[in-house]
C-alpha cells in the first residue's frame, strides 16, 4: 500500500476536492507537510480550513484526489481508516471529552481498547501526559467539573496518550474565555518545540509566529498562499491574504 | 385572612449566601412556616381559593373514606355475614380469598415453592439495585436464579410434584412475565435503535419495519395472534408452550417500543462525541460500548422506567388468551358466590401491589439518574 509519493512526507494532499452537496467546499488542495513540521492554518470562516484538517483523519471523506498520511492512503479502505486514525491525534475546538468519565479513564480509554496497553501502563502513560499538560491533581474529576481551558489540556493530553505522529487542532481555543487561551497556547508550543508534527487551524497569530514553520492561508476553499512566519506577515503575497491580515491585525 | 405583604423573595435569592449581621435580614413573611404558607398555599387571592377549597373537599371526603377502609371494616377471619352487617369495607374477603389471589390455580400446598421463588427474585432486583454490584457475576447470578425459578414453578425435580405451567398464576406470573419480558427485550431494544441509526440500509430497513410494524398494533391483538394464530401456522403435534407465547408477545411489543425510547437518548447524543471517539480510532462497537450508550440510557432512563411500569401493568392483558394473573386471579377469586360482592376491596387490594411496585420502580429510576449524574454536568 505504501507507495511513497515523494520525500518521506508525513502528510500529504494531492489535488483534494470536496463538495458538501452542491457546495465546493475544497478546491483542488494541495499540501504537503514533513516530519516535525508544524504548520498554522488559517482563513475567514467558511473558508474550508477545518474541512481540510478533518479530511487527514477521515472524519470527512474527500470526493478526489489522494491524501497519503504517513504513507498510508486514505480510500474506503476501513483498515488504512484505523492505521492512520491510531497515528493522527486530534484536538477539537469544543473539546469532546467524553463527560460520563473521569479525567483519567478519558486518557486511558484509546490505549486501553485501541492499543490493548495493560491498564496499569495506560495510567501510569496517562498520568504522564497529564503532567505534561500541567493538571495531574484533577485525574480523578469529571470533565464538567473543570474549566474549558483546563478540558481543553485534557482533551490534548487525551489525544497524546495514543502517542501519535501527527496531532491535529481544529480551532483549539476558539471556545474558550480570554484568559484561559493562553494556558492551552502553552502546552501547544511546548509539543511543538517536542518536534510533534502539527496542523492547527487557529487565529492565534502569535502562535503562528512563535512556532509555526509555515503558515497556510486558505479562502473560499482553495490555498491561497502558504509562506514560512516572518514572509507571511510581513510580505503577504494576494489581496486576499492582505485583507485577511488587516482584518485581523487591525486590533 | 391576614393580608401579606407584596414583597416575594424570587428563587435567585434562595440561592446566596446568608446575609451577614450587619445586612438586612429577609422580611418575616418570606421566611419560616409562615413563608412557606404565602409562597405555597396564599400566594394570590386564586391560590388562596384553590386552597380553601380544597381543604373543605377533604373535609367532605377523608373521614367517610377512613370510616369505610379501617372503622367500619370488617379485619380478620368473618364470615361473609359479618361483613354483611357491618358499613366498612370487608377486609375478611381478603384473608380468606388471599392465596387464590395472589398464586391463581397455582395447587395450594406447594404455594410455597412460588413464594420462595419470588422471594429470590426479589432478593436479586434488591442487589441489582446496587451499582456496585453491576458485574459479570450479577448476570450468572441471575441465569442461575432463573433456573432455580423454573425448577420451583415446575417441579418435576428433587422430588418437587409436577405444576403444569397452566395452573401458575396471580403474582408470580405476572412478576415472570415482566422480569423476563424486559430482561430479554432491553438487549434486544438497544441492537434495534442502534439498528434504525445505522448506516447500513438493509439493517436499518428491518429495525424501521419490525419497530413500525410492532408499535402500530395494540398488545392485545399481539397476545391474540401469538396465541390464536400462530397454532394454525405450525404444523399439526407441534406444542408450542401458552405462557411462552404470551411471553414472546410481550418481549416483542416492549422491545419496539424500548428501543423508540432508547433510540431518542441517541439522538441527544453530540456529533462530537462520535467524532472524538473515532479520531482516537475506537471502531463503531467501541464508540457504542464505551461512550455512546452509557451516556445515551442514561437520558434515557425516564422514559424507559416509563414504558417498565406501563409493561408491569400491561400484563394484566394476558388474562385475554386465559392466563391468569394478578388481576385475572383476583376476578377468579371473588367468583365465589359468598363474596362476590367484596370485588371493590379486591380491586383496591391488588392496586395496591401495583402501586408499590411502580412506585418502587419510579423511586429507583430517580435514584439512578442522580447517581448516574454525578460528573455529568457539562
Amino acid at each position: 500500500m505504501s507507495e511513497s509519493i515523494s520525500n518521506g512526507a508525513m502528510v500529504e494532499l494531492l489535488g483534494v476536492h470536496k463538495w458538501f452537496g452542491q457546495f465546493h467546499v475544497l478546491k483542488n488542495i494541495n499540501l504537503s507537510v514533513v516530519k516535525g513540521e508544524r504548520i498554522v492554518i488559517c482563513g475567514p470562516s467558511g473558508s474550508g480550513k477545518s474541512t481540510m484538517i478533518r479530511c487527514i483523519n477521515r472524519l470527512e471523506e474527500h470526493q478526489q484526489g489522494r491524501i497519503l498520511v504517513d504513507g498510508v492512503e486514505l480510500t474506503k479502505d476501513l483498515k488504512n481508516i484505523d492505521t492512520v486514525r491510531r497515528e493522527v491525534g486530534m484536538v477539537f475546538q469544543h473539546f469532546n471529552l467524553f463527560p460520563h468519565l473521569t479525567v483519567l479513564e478519558n486518557c486511558t480509554l484509546a490505549p486501553i481498547w485501541v492499543r490493548g496497553v495493560p491498564k496499569k501502563d495506560a495510567q501510569d502513560l496517562a498520568m504522564q501526559y497529564l503532567e505534561r499538560v500541567k493538571i495531574p491533581e484533577q485525574a480523578d474529576k469529571y470533565p464538567g467539573q473543570l474549566s474549558g481551558g483546563q478540558q481543553q489540556r485534557v482533551a490534548i493530553a487525551r489525544s497524546l496518550c495514543m502517542q501519535p505522529n501527527i496531532m491535529l487542532f481544529d480551532e483549539p481555543t476558539s471556545a474558550l474565555d480570554p484568559e484561559m487561551i493562553s494556558e492551552v497556547l502553552d502546552v501547544m508550543i511546548d509539543l511543538a518545540e517536542s518536534g510533534m508534527t502539527m496542523l492547527c487551524v487557529t487565529h492565534e497569530m502569535g502562535f503562528a509566529r512563535k512556532v509555526a514553520d509555515r503558515v497556510v492561508f486558505m479562502d473560499d476553499g482553495e490555498i491561497i498562499e502558504a509562506n514560512e512566519p516572518a514572509v507571511f506577515f510581513s510580505n503577504p503575497q494576494s489581496e486576499r491574504t492582505k485583507l485577511f491580515l488587516s482584518q485581523i491585525l487591525s486590533h | 385572612m391576614r393580608r401579606l405583604s407584596a414583597s416575594q423573595p424570587s428563587s435567585s435569592q434562595l440561592g446566596t449566601p446568608p446575609p451577614s449581621a450587619t445586612m438586612p435580614r429577609p422580611p418575616a413573611v418570606s421566611i419560616g412556616p409562615l413563608g412557606w404558607l404565602h409562597q405555597n398555599l396564599f400566594s394570590s387571592w386564586f391560590n388562596a381559593l384553590l386552597t380553601v377549597l380544597a381543604l373543605l373537599l377533604l373535609y367532605q371526603v377523608l373521614p367517610p373514606l377512613i370510616n369505610w377502609l379501617a372503622i367500619n371494616a370488617v379485619w380478620g377471619a368473618a364470615e361473609p355475614a359479618a361483613c354483611k352487617e357491618a358499613s366498612g369495607a370487608c377486609w375478611a374477603m381478603i384473608h380468606e380469598k388471599y392465596r387464590l389471589i395472589l398464586f391463581g390455580r397455582y395447587p395450594y400446598d406447594e404455594q410455597w415453592r412460588p413464594m420462595i421463588g419470588m422471594a429470590m427474585l426479589v432478593g436479586l432486583i434488591g442487589l441489582s439495585c446496587n451499582r456496585n454490584f453491576w458485574r459479570i457475576w450479577l448476570l450468572d447470578l441471575w441465569l442461575g436464579g432463573l433456573m432455580v425459578w423454573f425448577v420451583l414453578m415446575w417441579g418435576g425435580w428433587f422430588g418437587l410434584a409436577f405444576v403444569p405451567n397452566n395452573l401458575w398464576g396471580g403474582l408470580p406470573l405476572t412478576l415472570m412475565l415482566t422480569l423476563i419480558g424486559l430482561a430479554v427485550a432491553f438487549p434486544v431494544s438497544i441492537f434495534l435503535a442502534l439498528g434504525r441509526r445505522s448506516t447500513l440500509p438493509i439493517i436499518r430497513i428491518i429495525c424501521v419495519v419490525y419497530i413500525e410494524l410492532i408499535r402500530g398494533v395494540p398488545l392485545i391483538s399481539l397476545l391474540f395472534m401469538a396465541s390464536f394464530m400462530l397454532p394454525l401456522f405450525l404444523p399439526t403435534g407441534v406444542h408450542f408452550d401458552e405462557v411462552l407465547r404470551a411471553q414472546v408477545a410481550i418481549i416483542m411489543f416492549s422491545s419496539a417500543y424500548l428501543a423508540e425510547a432508547i433510540r431518542g437518548g441517541l439522538q441527544a447524543m453530540p456529533q462530537g462525541q462520535y467524532e472524538a471517539a473515532h479520531a482516537l480510532g475506537l471502531t463503531y462497537w467501541q464508540t457504542q460500548r464505551k461512550i455512546i450508550l452509557p451516556q445515551a440510557l442514561r437520558i434515557s432512563i425516564p422514559s424507559i422506567v416509563n414504558i417498565f411500569i406501563g409493561l408491569f401493568k400491561d400484563t394484566s392483558l394476558v388474562a385475554i388468551v386465559g392466563l391468569s394473573d394478578l388481576l385475572l386471579s383476583m376476578r377468579q377469586a371473588i367468583a365465589d358466590i359468598a363474596w362476590r360482592r367484596y370485588f371493590v376491596e379486591g380491586y383496591l387490594f391488588i392496586a395496591v401491589i401495583y402501586f408499590c411496585v411502580c412506585f418502587f420502580m419510579s423511586k429507583y429510576s430517580k435514584h439512578l439518574e442522580s447517581q448516574l449524574g454525578a460528573g455529568h454536568r457539562r
